[in-house]
């Protein structure tokens, strides 16, 4: 994403790495998965099927990033023991 | 240097092979095929060091070599009509990421009906891309402009795309006599990228996405950067005349006999030789050939035809919905406010391959006298 708004390198090429990171997508969220930390086993499938990197397995428990994930649920379809739900996302 | 006599589209490819790409992606297609052969005959007999891809169709030649280019490459590309139609996604990404890529178009008709042979509708079409676009008369201003359009593509004001758009068929299959340069290392440099460059030590983005604010400001600088490329393209060709000595116009228009005319006839591309041939036996008129179409060179344009009573465009595109032909179109809208403009004609001649002899072009002219301002007719065989 460019942010610059005044000198531009020609194409509009950006030499600062990371920023993405800059955009917080977690916002356009619809569903938010919640996750049950008891049925949780911290296999690790959600993390390599979250299309966004925004699963982690810390100590055997799934911790979602809520600033990027986008509510696409995938991690909930995916989980073995379905410890992961969804709700609404209130604004 | 020793004359030689060579077919158009070889020469094209042994100038391009001067220029030493480190890439070299086209797909085939009438009637640029033979660049693309002599090119990959050239590669496959280790004659020119270059990669040579292999794609699937123009529109990935042509992002292949956005591709090349972005990681810091000298690419060359061919195509024509349909293929650069196909290509025109592209274009605007080319420019846009100012990736200095060098494409020869062999100008044909575009379809339907289907039809191979000569008129500028296709770059035309793309006229609005971005790209420079230079219109050569000759083979052997082909093979200069080629060299040249390396040297201004790179140049680190421009860094900008540049078509080379030659008359398919007429410039394509033709055999002239002509100057192959032996060596163009004392004019054109290695290409060194300082912007757009493949280094894991100094990882980059290239072609990201831009909110509303940097997108319009990005664009306002390679509307600028186009305009500015005039200089540069202008210098490009005075530098190579002092080598090579060879000129064409200022390298952005040609005034051929134009002093003390009252009628001047504006075309680009081939048929200008039709026009000198004619203008050579007449005392009442003169040419100016556009070689740069983009950058439009209007201030030029404007003081070559100061004071000129009739000026008389042929031109091998129709610029649908307006009636009349691009060219005609521009050359009026820079007289605007400007004081004694003279008659303007608009002739749209040549279409997907139609003769536009030196005898038409006569008619024309002993005709213009009763024309009256903004006439438009199509030259049709009659």
């Amino acid at each position: 994403m460019i942010l610059m708004t005044k000198k531009h390198i020609p194409g509009g090429i950006i030499t600062d790495v990371g920023s993405t990171t800059i955009n917080k997508t977690g916002t356009w969220r619809t569903f938010k998965p919640i996750v049950d930390k008891d049925k949780c086993i911290g296999c690790g499938i959600c993390e390599r099927f979250c299309p966004d990197g925004c699963i982690e397995i810390i100590g055997k428990k799934c911790i979602i990033d809520y600033d990027y994930c986008k509510g696409c649920l995938i991690c909930m379809n995916e989980c073995p023991v379905k410890a992961i739900s969804k709700e609404i996302e209130k604004k | 240097m020793t004359k030689t006599v060579m077919e158009g589209s070889l020469a094209t490819a042994k100038a391009a092979a001067l220029c030493e790409p480190d890439m070299v992606v086209a797909y085939p297609i009438t009637p640029q095929t033979h660049i693309v052969e002599n090119l990959g005959k050239l590669i496959a007999q280790g004659k020119l060091k270059s990669k040579h891809i292999e794609v699937d169709s123009e529109f990935s030649a042509l992002s292949a070599c956005v591709g090349g280019s972005a990681a810091g490459s000298r690419v060359f590309t061919a195509t024509a009509s349909q293929g650069l139609a196909l290509m025109n996604e592209v274009l605007f990404a080319a420019s846009g990421m100012r990736l200095p890529i060098v494409m020869v178009v062999a100008n044909r008709a575009l379809s339907a009906p289907i039809n191979i042979w000569n008129d500028w509708q296709d770059s035309i079409s793309a006229r609005d891309s971005g790209w420079i676009q230079l219109y050569c008369e000759t083979v052997q201003e082909i093979v200069d402009t080629i060299i040249q359009a390396y040297k201004i593509a790179e140049d680190t004001q421009v860094l900008l795309p540049v078509m080379v758009c030659m008359d398919g068929f007429f410039l394509t299959h033709v055999v002239e006599v002509l100057d192959m340069p032996e060596d163009v290392s004392k004019y054109l440099k290695k290409y060194n990228p300082q912007h757009a460059i493949l280094d894991p030590e100094k990882p980059c983005t290239q072609g990201p996405f831009a909110f509303p604010k940097p997108y319009a400001e990005l664009k306002k600088d390679l509307s600028d950067a186009i305009d500015a490329s005039a200089d540069t393209i202008k210098k490009c060709h005075d530098d190579y005349a002092k080598i090579f000595n060879r000129t064409y116009g200022n390298g952005l228009i040609e005034e051929y006999k134009t002093k003390g005319k009252k009628t001047i006839i504006i075309t680009m591309g081939s048929l200008s030789g039709n026009v000198k041939e004619v203008v050579d036996k007449r005392d009442d008129a003169g040419l100016l050939r556009i070689k740069s179409y983009r950058p439009f060179p209007k201030k030029d344009i404007l003081n070559a035809l100061k004071g000129k009573e009739t000026v008389i465009i042929l031109e091998k595109n129709i610029s649908l919905g307006t009636s009349c032909g691009a060219l005609f179109d521009e050359i009026r809208s820079i007289h605007c406010n400007v004081k004694d403009t003279p008659k303007i004609l608009d002739y749209i001649v040549g279409i997907g391959g139609m003769d536009c002899r030196t005898d038409d072009i006569e008619t024309i002219i002993n005709e213009s006298i009763d024309k009256k301002d903004g006439h438009i007719e199509w030259l049709m065989e009659k």
